[in-house]
């Protein structure tokens, strides 16, 4: 690859924010653990009763993969603004969008892979069915890109503010509805016996959508938040 | 995009042109509003019949369904002003979108605050996860996070351009809410009572609704000027035109 | 080397925060092999002017002209490179590489190596030790090795005298020279305690 083509821009992006991450790996655990800790407490506030335990299985750990995902989620363009190298990539001869994307990619495989790998065993602790774990496990595949996405456009739009913590959580709860309706919703049907494709292939079709778009609306919103 | 759209916008956008013709408009549409806003009440409390199901308690529709049709409203003529500004730069469209977005969030509590209110004699419950009053809620939600975005940043149009850009995306996701809502809500088979149910409704009943609906349009119209007249003194008070008008207001009274 | 349109030009370019101008009508045009200096006091609108000239901030009125193009975001392929109060360097990586993302973003100037251009601004032996660990003015230094590296003609300067003792200044005159030399064409803003060596450079001055 010859430096400063788009294919060694991407790479070396990526091997960066992934440097940095390796560098940093204590805070890759945090939001493991957070969801960890978040799970383990339903059963003391609900009582032990398996069934129980097995009906808001799919809603919990969804919910509470949504929550960890957020509180990684503000780190991933301030850093950058703040240091100046966020300038250089603005100028730099790729288009903002497609590094945008490498950033958000490299966010998912820091953030919310682990989080998919763990969500087994969360389920497992509420004692959700292994056919039902398969589809969570399916549908948090699909559905932490699409939150990665989604989160990073807003990310983007509040960069430029003073304080964005709360801020954050109540610009992406309207975006995250249909993404927790429909992943839950497939494994709540699976849980029934129900066909469960449909509203993965609504979030897949979700998905492709986010894949193009998000990574323009971010690189729209930060010309916005670096407007100052 | 065509040259004419940006030089007429621009022409109407002058915040100095827009300022004096809301300030001719503002008396008239408040004035407007509360003579169709009394004329409906009375028509629907008074003269339009009580339901034979429902009995008095389905006459919170002339506040609840003229609130819900202007929260959607509102939120169309923020979408159309907040590409405006985005696209042509233009400071009016900037204002316009965020002073509408306070009162289409007030417009939104007040049709959820109703709704809970028939909720509770009809379902016996003062909220309930019945599709539309989610999707509301949503609403409410996004009306909140643009308020709140628009304020978080020390630059006033930095965070108006931002929140502008944050409608957009808002105009792109309520309609994914919505069928999202309508999903979940077959899926988990939630309450099937309407408010409007399917039969026709009697003319005595139609009148007074379409009433207040053109007078919750002109309160916005009298609310959205007011407030963005205000806006553009608080922006533009170094300008020119202003301080005319302080001096003009300051000799002879009246502005 | 001379080319016909100038490199960077200026056209009546005016700046306004929430309708208090920033920084008046400024008309400059910069031709290859040339180096001119910003001078104003403090918040007379020098850094604010280096922002709008990257395309990052939207002027107000006036217009910004790049080899005789009117000069966009995403247009300008890398022309350009900016050093500003934040130097964009990652502390948690080592300078080298820094500069290898720097490298793979805008590609490298023909004929250097990272390795030569950190010898080339006194890093020899610093090369792998994360950015976080080196003083201040090797901080700069680091960061000036990018602009050795990248192959853009025109370099946008904010304060690049900062944090820099007496032979870090000489190192950053020799550069501009160098680049000056190349075809280059560099804009750079000092509050003016400074002098370059060798030739009086041009003078924009901007106005509180």
């Amino acid at each position: 690859m010859t430096p400063g083509s788009t294919p060694a821009a991407c790479a070396a992006l990526l091997r960066r924010d992934l440097t940095l991450a390796w560098r940093r790996r204590g805070d890759i655990a945090l939001p493991v653990l957070y969801a960890v800790i978040v799970v383990t407490l339903f059963p003391f506030a609900l009582g032990p009763e398996p069934q129980l335990l097995q009906r808001i299985a799919g809603g919990v750990v969804f919910v509470t993969v949504l929550l960890a995902m957020l509180l990684s989620l503000d780190g991933l363009f301030r850093p950058d603004i703040d240091d100046g190298s966020m300038e250089q990539l603005m100028l730099a001869p790729q288009p903002l969008a497609l590094l945008v994307g490498m950033k958000i990619l490299a966010h998912w495989l820091t953030a919310a892979l682990p989080l998919v790998v763990v969500a087994p065993v969360l389920a497992s602790m509420l004692h959700l069915p292994p056919p039902a774990i398969v589809v969570l496990v399916v549908a948090l595949a699909v559905a932490t890109p699409l939150l990665s996405l989604l989160g990073a456009v807003l990310v983007a739009l509040a960069a430029g503010a003073k304080r964005s913590g709360m801020l954050l959580a109540l610009m992406l709860l309207p975006l995250c509805v249909p993404v927790v309706i429909f992943a839950a919703g497939a494994v709540a049907a699976a849980q029934d016996g129900l066909p469960w494709i449909a509203p993965i292939a609504w979030l897949g079709a979700g998905l492709a959508l986010a894949v193009v778009l998000a990574p323009l609306a971010c690189a729209a919103a930060l010309r916005i938040a670096m407007d100052t | 995009m065509a040259n004419w759209v940006p030089l007429w916008l621009h022409r109407l956008g002058s915040p100095p042109t827009f300022y004096r013709f809301a300030g001719a408009v503002y008396p008239w549409a408040l004035g407007l509003a509360f003579v169709l806003g009394a004329i409906a009440l009375y028509g629907g409390l008074v003269v339009a019949p009580a339901d034979y199901q429902q009995g008095d308690a389905y006459r919170i529709i002339f506040i609840h369904v003229p609130s819900a049709w202007m929260s959607l409203f509102i939120y169309g003529v923020m979408t159309l002003a907040a590409f405006i500004a985005l696209v042509w730069r233009i400071k009016l469209a900037e204002t316009v979108a965020m002073a509408s977005a306070p009162i289409g969030a007030a417009f939104t509590a007040i049709t959820l605050a109703t709704g809970s209110l028939w909720g509770k004699p009809m379902w016996g419950t003062w909220w309930t996860w019945d599709a539309r009053l989610t999707s509301e809620l949503v609403l409410l939600f996004i009306y909140l996070g643009i308020i709140g975005l628009c304020h978080a940043f020390e630059d006033r149009r930095q965070g108006a351009r931002a929140a502008a850009f944050l409608v957009l995306v808002g105009a792109v996701n309520v309609p994914i809410v919505h069928f999202s809502v309508n999903w979940w809500n077959t899926l988990h088979q939630g309450a099937t009572i309407r408010l409007l149910g399917p039969s026709h409704m009697a003319a005595s009943m139609v009148w007074p609704l379409l009433t207040m609906m053109g007078a919750t349009k002109f309160y916005y119209i009298a609310s959205l000027f007011s407030r963005v007249r205000t806006e553009l003194l608080a922006a533009e008070g170094g300008k020119a035109w202003v301080r005319e008008l302080a001096v003009a207001g300051v000799a002879g009274g009246k502005a | 080397m001379t080319s016909p349109s100038p490199l960077l030009e200026a056209r009546a370019l005016c700046f306004s925060r929430q309708d208090e101008p920033v920084f008046g009508p400024v008309d400059f045009a910069l031709h290859g092999g040339e180096v001119a200096l910003v001078e104003g006091d403090n918040g007379s609108g020098k850094t604010t002017l280096m922002r709008v000239l990257t395309g990052m901030l939207h002027a107000g009125e006036g217009e910004v002209l790049l080899d005789g193009a009117p000069f966009a975001l995403d247009t300008m392929a890398g022309a350009v490179v900016f050093l500003g109060h934040h130097l964009g360097l990652k502390f948690d990586l080592s300078a080298r590489e820094n500069l290898a993302v720097s490298a793979g973003l805008y590609g490298v100037r023909a004929g250097t190596s990272i390795t030569a251009v950190l010898g080339d601004v006194g890093l020899a032996g610093f090369e792998d030790e994360p950015v976080r660990r080196l003083s201040a003015g090797q901080k700069k230094r680091a960061a000036l090795a990018r602009l050795l590296l990248l192959p853009a003609r025109v370099w946008l300067l904010d304060e690049p005298y900062a944090n820099l003792d007496r032979e870090g200044i000489a190192l950053v005159n020799r550069l501009l020279r160098d680049h000056a030399a190349r075809g280059g064409a560099a804009l750079v803003t000092s509050h003016g305690a400074v002098t370059f060596a060798g030739d009086e450079p041009r003078r924009i001055r901007l106005h509180a």
